[in-house]
């Protein structure tokens, strides 16, 4: 306790780790500002990019997809996850292990590989190419995170609650709705939140699932970086990284409620 | 006995559309997957339904086992420095007291979920030729020349390590966060050095997560090529990209999938080993 105050190795150190991690977000935000199109010259503050981006529908439609993809798969995901956790913590099923194990896999896997088996199994089955088959994908990567969230939380949890209400007469799916549901709430969220996030960041599964028509914000970017990137980019990003702080901050308070 | 039933019943119901869900679109198209590796490819467009076991040997090429051996020495330097930068990260933030580790926890998610892409464009800008990196270094008089490191092995290895560190971290985190610091203030009133204190206390206790978090950097460093794709230029083949390749334009899936199942054979092999080892089934600080 005696360097409380003193200025130690490990501050040090956390607070050098931090300044690098944020580094190059911070020089994106800031180009983004950048009057001169070549992002390595500083030509002057200008907000002109952003007007840039306003005005480009194929950027919207793009940011649309990715949210309408987003929510269908992270509240899938939350439906199905939170079932079955509930369902597998309270009866330890013999099937149970087994089916722990393949529904974790598409995030024990490397995506390339889920994005190559999504492909092959869709165009096998004739799915058009699309919204439908990237909500599908996405959905199968968000089960995981909601379900183990749950489950870790589940496990926590005292079982009296839901025992004492079934004695006083309670349903069982009364029971889920009222004890179970709001108790295992902060993990729902979070999971939700995460899973949004992973989905809003993927770009290798959904290059292989997606149609000639939808594009994805994370796919957007990744052309431009690829034939070269203008500010409007930056600005692109800068606007994400004030959604991701948000939605940061909100699923910290969340789960912080215990 | 029939109340057990019952609660047998409903709870495999509750979970059923995760069964259907994982059956359908995990299961099955993994298993197809594994199928088509030994399928042939057809001339024109398509696959032809025999035996065929070439797509494997095809693989033992030199070209792709080389490619393989490329992978896999990437995915060995970034898991290194990972644990190298992630390990102290995770077990000096645990220590903090629980006001800054709060913030030091929030300072760290919010990278985390930031988009992967827009992190590496910010290495881009600083790795350019006449950058951000080679302007300052030039001005500090450290450098003569640009470096002009964009495009060359150690920027893709800077990307990949930026990428995956949060997840050592979380691991290493998760796990220290856990430990009894009694028992090394215990070892260290009885006279243990703290290197002796660390090495056989807190070390052996954050093994599980240092573990996980070595699986959980390496695994999806095997396949992540879009780092390689972006800030290597393409100088750094890895088993991703020419599986996407084979897939996108060669239009060869059988191979794709050959190459595949080659890839997941050695990431399990590696979880495998890690569950072997840890004797435990869940990866430490996953989600």
């Amino acid at each position: 306790m005696a360097k409380k105050r003193g200025i130690s190795f490990s501050g040090i150190y956390l607070t050098l780790i931090l300044i690098i991690m944020y580094v190059p977000i911070v020089l994106v935000v800031i180009f983004s500002f950048n009057e001169s199109k070549i992002s390595s010259l500083w030509g002057g503050f200008s907000l002109n990019w952003y007007g840039e981006l306003f005005r480009d529908r194929s950027m919207f439609e793009a940011l649309r997809n990715s949210v309408v993809l987003g929510l269908l798969s992270s509240f899938s995901a939350a439906v199905i996850g939170t079932l079955a956790a509930t369902g597998l913590t309270r009866y330890k099923l013999k099937s149970g292990k087994v089916m722990e194990y393949f529904a974790t896999l598409p995030i024990m896997i490397p995506e390339i590989i889920m994005g190559m088996v999504f492909l092959t199994f869709f165009s096998l089955l004739g799915l058009p190419f699309g919204m439908v088959t990237l909500v599908i994908a996405h959905t199968s990567f968000c089960i995981p995170y909601v379900f183990l969230m749950v489950k870790a939380r589940l496990a926590g949890l005292d079982k009296s609650y839901v025992e004492a209400a079934r004695d006083l007469g309670a349903s069982e799916l009364r029971a889920f709705y009222d004890i179970t549901m709001p108790l295992a709430m902060p993990a729902i969220v979070s999971g939700m939140l995460l899973s949004f996030a992973m989905s809003f960041d993927d770009v290798i599964i959904s290059v292989f699932v997606t149609g000639v028509n939808t594009n994805t914000l994370p796919m957007k970017i990744y052309s431009q970086i690829k034939t070269g990137v203008t500010p409007k980019t930056n600005a692109l990003c800068a606007l994400i990284f004030v959604v991701t702080i948000f939605l940061c901050a909100l699923s910290m308070r969340i789960s912080k409620k215990k | 006995m029939k109340v057990k039933n019952r609660a047998a019943k409903s709870s495999l119901l509750m979970a059923m559309p995760m069964y259907v869900f994982t059956i359908l679109f995990t299961f099955g198209p993994l298993i197809y997957m594994f199928a088509l590796s030994f399928m042939r490819r057809q001339a024109t467009w398509g696959v032809i339904n025999e035996f065929y076991a070439g797509n494997y040997l095809r693989i033992l090429e030199p070209v792709f086992s080389g490619v393989f051996a490329e992978s896999f020495k990437l995915a060995l330097i970034t898991t290194f420095f990972v644990t190298l930068f992630g390990y102290p990260f995770g077990y000096f933030m645990a220590k903090l007291p629980p006001k800054h580790k709060n913030r030091a926890m929030l300072l760290m998610i919010v990278p985390f979920w930031t988009n992967s892409l827009m992190r590496l464009y910010g290495w881009i800008i600083i790795f350019r030729s006449n950058g951000i990196l080679d302007s300052v270094l030039i001005a500090l008089h450290l450098s003569e020349k640009p470096l002009r490191l964009l495009y060359t092995y150690p920027a893709v290895v800077v990307g990949m390590v930026y990428v995956l560190l949060p997840f050592m971290i979380y691991s290493v985190y998760s796990s220290a966060e856990k430990l009894d610091w009694s028992l090394v203030e215990a070892a260290r009133d009885l006279g243990a050095s703290k290197t002796y204190a660390f090495l056989t206390i807190s070390l052996r206790l954050t093994m599980p997560g240092l573990l996980s978090g070595i699986i959980l950097t390496f695994i999806p460093s095997m396949g992540l090529y879009f780092i390689a794709d972006i800030l290597g230029g393409n100088k750094v083949a890895l088993v991703g990209s020419i599986i996407q390749e084979q897939l996108l334009r060669a239009r060869d899936w059988p191979f794709a999938a050959a190459l595949s199942v080659a890839l997941m054979a050695a990431t399990s092999l590696t979880l495998y080993l890690y569950r072997r080892i840890t004797r435990s089934e869940d990866l430490e600080g996953l989600v």
